[in-house]
């Protein structure tokens, strides 16, 4: 058996460190947010095989539109293991009307440029404020909803835990993504909804079984109790985060191999974190911590006068 | 003996389950992603038009948000972003496209899906004309617009030769136009697109009821067409809009099957190891789960876009949890003595409430989002919902009734059956 309580402190400081770190990198450098976040426009162009990254800068840079825009290889491969490559433009939002000017010029230099092998992303200001602005609310209104839920089933203790280990995992997502300044967009909003769940998921699973021993408990042996409560279920929190990872390492080769598509890659990366977070903050953060809400909790009652 | 006999007919109906199971899987695959073979299936049945909606970053195609801007005179309210959709319509439908949305979101905004078309820049392009269209009288004065040509057609009378074009006009656009049919008897009355003379009819009636015919142009089909799609009775701003050409999207799509199917083949690999015999069965569960979360993707009117994919590929690795925990469950009851069959019933009674309370939290978080984002984020939650309840599904009722039928059919009979060794 693993003494996860006694040795709680360990992930405590790591935990401390992780957000610290986060917080400094978020105050720093900031979120490295996409066109879906911050508007803009992205053109995609999977040009034919001759081309260098300097050439297309080149031409990028004599096109008034793509001012100051961004520009990146994105290398894939067909079913058949072909080498394909391709572009990605990033800029400020480009006018309607202005696009096709824009695209016209990458025509004239690579003709077999087809309507069919692009893609074209436009975000104006209004749209990626509501956004933002969604994503908050939608995430505030979810929390509550969860506490509600464990309180009703469980008790407000529990409650507490799991939501702190859960905003500890979307923070520690947010604070890589700074850190590493990973594009965030649409699919990034995705991502935190599925650690959402995975990660409450995981915690309620062990409050289950802390649930179930408090009624075998003998007198005050609390900490023995939710150390038995982590071991009995470690099996089962390994294995179905190591079934999670195994599938989610298949997507993320398939997608870095064949796509090469940034945006698909964060999306995979900010859940591959998340898997592993969560994992790690049931066990080590959110059983201990109810431990410690109760001592504080139970401090708070003998100092009171009776 | 007949207990022996008995036993035989289970095992026989054990194996015939799973084949079955395997078999139905196989089909839903097949027609949940389109290949020759689902097609094929759907034709022989009649039911051509079932199918998983694919969004547009995966079929390719156009997506636009709109938003109605008021100019001087024009108000914007439900009856003009009403005519708006009806003009856009009207383009979208001379480029044929399969499955158009067009519809308005909030007060004044206009939203436009148009999937699986072959150049969506085109596409764009025709939407977003702002062409002005108007009926302008000898003096330069405007008599009417686009906005108030209800309807165009083109037709025939059997009496004369050649095909005309027929106008109904709405209740302003009748108005001015009796005043100025009336006024400018006998005189031409110019229709410009941009600033372009198109046609220029000579009035030889006063127009009273608002239906007027073009005769006599030389091309009335094209002049038809140009009418129709004739100008937006207001200005329409961009917000949003994304233009996926079909091969990038393809190729996605493909990827990401194949990363299912090797996602899958590790999982089940991976549960037979560690599970033995429940393993298989778990794996069989598996694959009926994503039997159910394909087949209610085709039949429920949702969308499914890339992260969709993903993360019904993650929960490939996540529906295995259920599962995970109630064969825990089952050794640890086992470990405490219990008999084999005792060990089944305990494992799955003791684990329900477990995976009951762990999944409802994660649903509260997609109804949450259903209900308060929109676009993609809402069609992810909707895929992330269908994928809890099915998983939830399998794992309480086909894993249990194949592990009842296994033990009843003698396959079961030590502890192994679950990776314990014999103690």
């Amino acid at each position: 058996m693993i003494n996860f309580v006694r040795h709680r402190k360990i992930p405590y400081a790591l935990s401390v460190l992780l957000i610290l770190g986060g917080i400094v990198s978020l105050l720093i450098s900031g979120m490295n947010l996409g066109i879906d976040f911050a508007g803009g426009t992205v053109l995609h162009l999977n040009l034919a095989d001759d081309f260098t990254p300097a050439e297309v800068e080149a031409l990028a840079g004599g096109i008034p539109e793509l001012k100051g825009a961004v520009v990146q290889t994105v290398k894939g491969r067909d079913l058949q293991g072909r080498l394909t490559e391709g572009v990605v433009i990033k800029s400020a939002y480009i006018e309607e009307g202005r696009r096709n000017a824009v695209l016209a010029a990458f025509r004239e230099r690579w003709p077999s440029l087809g309507p069919d092998d692009l893609r074209v992303e436009s975000v104006g200001g209004i749209i990626s404020g509501e956004l933002t602005r969604q994503a908050l609310i939608a995430l505030a209104v979810a929390v509550a909803g969860m506490i509600a839920y464990i309180t009703f089933r469980f008790e407000f203790r529990f409650a507490l835990a799991a939501i702190i280990a859960l905003l500890h995992d979307i923070f520690i997502i947010v604070a890589v993504f700074s850190i590493f300044q990973i594009e965030a967009n649409v699919p990034f909003i995705a991502a935190l909804l599925t650690i959402f769940g995975y990660s409450v998921n995981d915690t309620i699973v062990i409050f289950d079984r802390i649930r179930e021993n408090i009624k075998r408990k003998k007198k005050d042996e609390y900490a023995a109790m939710v150390d038995r409560s982590i071991n009995q279920n470690l099996v089962r929190t390994i294995n179905t985060s190591m079934t999670t990872l195994l599938v989610l390492a298949a997507l993320l080769v398939g997608f870095y191999y064949f796509i090469g598509s940034f945006d698909l890659i964060a999306f995979v990366i900010a859940l591959l974190i998340g898997v592993v977070v969560g994992t790690y903050s049931s066990v080590f953060i959110a059983a201990p911590l109810w431990l410690d809400l109760g001592r504080v909790q139970s401090r708070r009652l003998r100092r009171r006068p009776a | 003996m007949g207990n022996k006999k008995n036993k035989r007919k289970r095992l026989v109906l054990f194996f015939a389950a799973c084949l079955l199971l395997s078999g139905l899987a196989y089909l839903v695959f097949q027609v949940a992603l389109g290949t020759d073979v689902g097609k094929k299936m759907l034709a022989w049945t009649g039911k051509e038009d079932i199918g998983i909606k694919r969004g547009l970053d995966i079929a390719g195609g156009l997506y636009v948000l709109l938003e109605a801007k008021e100019t001087g005179d024009e108000k914007v309210d439900a009856d003009v972003i009403e005519r708006t959709m009806a003009v856009i319509r009207n383009r979208v439908d001379e480029l044929g496209v399969a499955e158009p949305v067009i519809a308005p979101q909030g007060r004044n905004r206009i939203r436009i899906e148009l999937p699986d078309i072959d150049d969506p820049e085109k596409a764009r392009e025709i939407i977003g004309s702002t062409a002005r269209l108007s009926f302008v009288d000898p003096n330069g004065e405007e008599v009417i617009t686009g906005a108030n040509l209800r309807r165009v057609q083109m037709m025939r009378d059997p009496e004369e030769p050649d095909p005309f074009i027929s106008l109904e006009l709405d209740k302003e656009g009748t108005k001015r136009f009796a005043e100025a049919t009336g006024e400018f008897y006998g005189q031409k009355i110019f229709i410009v697109l941009d600033e372009q003379i198109i046609s220029d009819p000579v009035v030889n009636a006063v127009i009273t009821d608002g239906q007027a015919r073009i005769t006599g142009h030389e091309e009335p089909a094209e002049l038809a067409l140009l009418l129709r799609s004739g100008s937006l009775p207001v200005e329409l701003v961009e917000l949003e809009s994304q233009l996926v050409g079909p091969t990038l999207g393809r190729r996605t799509m493909d990827v990401s099957v194949y990363a299912a199917a090797v996602g899958l083949a590790i999982v089940v690999l991976y549960m037979i190891s560690f599970y033995r015999f429940a393993g298989f069965i778990s794996g069989v569960a598996l694959l009926f789960y994503l039997t159910l979360v394909l087949g209610a993707l085709t039949l429920l009117p949702t969308t499914l876009t890339l992260p969709g994919i993903a993360g019904l590929i993650l929960s490939i690795g996540m529906a295995v949890d259920a599962n995970v925990l109630i064969f825990e469950r089952i050794k640890e009851e086992l470990k405490n003595g219990r008999t084999v069959h005792r060990a089944i019933e305990n494992g799955f009674q003791q684990a329900f409430r477990t995976i009951l309370d762990s999944n409802v939290t994660t649903i509260i978080a997609t109804v949450v989002l259903f209900a308060l984002a929109s676009g993609p984020v809402r069609g992810f939650a909707v895929t992330l919902f269908i994928g809890i309840v099915c998983s939830m599904l399998t794992a309480v009722t086909l894993t249990r009734a194949l592990m009842r039928l296994a033990f009843r059919a003698g396959l079961v009979r030590s502890s192994r059956f679950v990776g314990v060794k014999a103690a």
